[in-house]
């Protein structure tokens, strides 16, 4: 075989490589929902996030319309303060929009769900979303349930 | 008794002195490394031997490898009503492990014995000798281009059968079992990190490529000169190399993801 045809093969073996690893960063992994078109951020104050997480998806009605940027914890508040991105061709968000924790299924991961209010003024850069509904611990939840069924059960031997 | 111990000596020392020359010849290919840039053309025919034609095998077991898993995870997803996952499943196992472990041993077998057969005979009939006698140094001439061509192969066979295999998984799991194309890759784009995945399985690769290509090039460059102990280090090769990448999976997987 000549070197030209061994050249031609080679270059073809590389570009081929090239390709698919093309493919993973672009069709496999996130690499393609990062960054892309600039958002604007709003934030938003939980008393508690857990299990929310950098890169969670935020949501309106269903549909992801940006994601978790940064998560802090107010040391005067002692609050957790979640920094959102939202994709900036959604910018008609009213102003008193309100944001809640969910989980995606039963055990799925959490993500922030976005309810739009009746606000004639819409959120831009640097905003915070003031009515917020904290992540469900499901421990609390049950915790308070059979505190409750206690006390009911206390008042009814009496 | 005393020839026992003795014998335990000997075989401890060899194996030390064997150890030794491996690091010694890594090195020595290593410095021999800056000199093929004037000499390219040597590395790109090695390239066509050892990447270009392992291109078959690798696609082919990519592709298997991949229907398999789709056939597999979408099996097991089914129970829990989560076969939307399966393309989750499949780009995971194939990007982080698979991928690279598979494509090492192929390549072991297909390109690491065939490089320690091909050193072998040449220190058998004396070619090597005969460039050291024309001043032309066999390790710089023979050893590092071809060590050079494992390295740049590996990584991008291991690339062609992750895409491959995620291929075949979305052919099995979207074309006949009927998971949905748009969950498939969206669910796929979620959760594998271009970071933490595919680029810790780059780097794998790319360690396991070194690893090969230095155990066969080592395995041929120290055979006896005979029929018989080429053919001992042509399987040595093989097993060797096999122990090495699985050993070594183990721990870079535990470095990497082991958080």
């Amino acid at each position: 075989m000549t070197t030209r045809v061994i050249e031609i093969w080679v270059g073809i073996f590389v570009a081929a490589g090239m390709a698919a690893l093309f493919m993973l960063a672009m069709k496999v992994s996130n690499l393609s929902t990062y960054g892309g078109d600039e958002g604007y951020e709003v934030t938003a104050r939980f008393e508690d996030i857990s299990g929310l997480k950098v890169r969670s998806p935020v949501t309106m009605s269903g549909v992801r319309i940006g994601r978790v940027k940064a998560i802090q914890f107010d040391d005067q508040a002692l609050q957790a303060v979640v920094v959102m991105e939202i994709e900036s061709r959604h910018n008609m968000l009213p102003k008193d929009t309100s944001a809640s924790i969910y989980t995606a299924g039963l055990l799925g991961e959490k993500y922030v769900g976005l309810e739009a209010g009746g606000d004639q003024n819409n959120l831009v850069q640097g905003d915070e979303i003031k009515l917020t509904q904290d992540s469900l611990v499901l421990e609390k939840l049950i915790g308070q349930f059979v505190s409750r069924f206690m006390t009911d059960s206390a008042a009814e031997n009496k | 008794m005393l020839d026992s111990v003795q014998l335990l000596g000997r075989k401890g020392l060899s194996f030390f002195q064997r150890l030794g020359r491996g690091h010694i010849l890594l090195v020595n290919i290593l410095a021999g490394l800056p000199g093929l840039l004037p000499r390219i053309g040597l590395v790109i025919k090695q390239t066509y031997a050892v990447g270009v034609l392992s291109l078959v095998i690798i696609v082919v077991s990519g592709l298997f490898v991949g229907m398999v898993l789709g056939l597999q995870g979408y099996n097991t997803l089914v129970d829990f009503g989560a076969e939307e996952s399966l393309g989750v499943v499949v780009a995971l196992s194939l990007v982080r492990e698979l991928g690279p472990v598979v494509t090492a041993l192929l390549f072991a077998g297909r390109a690491g014995s065939a490089l320690t057969a091909e050193i072998g005979l040449m220190k058998a009939t004396e070619q090597l000798s005969a460039m050291e006698m024309m001043a032309v140094d066999p390790v710089r001439r023979v050893l590092a281009p071809r060590f050079l061509a494992g390295f740049i192969s590996m990584p991008v066979l291991a690339a062609i059968f992750s895409a491959v295999g995620i291929l075949g998984g979305y052919f099995v799991g979207v074309g006949l079992l009927g998971v949905d194309d748009g969950a498939y890759w969206s669910q796929m784009q979620d959760k594998v990190d271009m970071y933490d995945d595919i680029n810790n399985g780059i780097i794998k690769s790319l360690v396991f490529g070194v690893v090969v290509t230095w155990i066969a090039i080592f395995e041929g460059n120290d055979s006896i000169p005979t029929s018989e102990g080429v053919s001992r280090a042509t399987t040595r090769t093989v097993v060797h190399s096999a122990l090495a990448v699985l050993g070594l999976d183990f721990i870079l997987t535990a470095l990497m993801f082991g958080d």
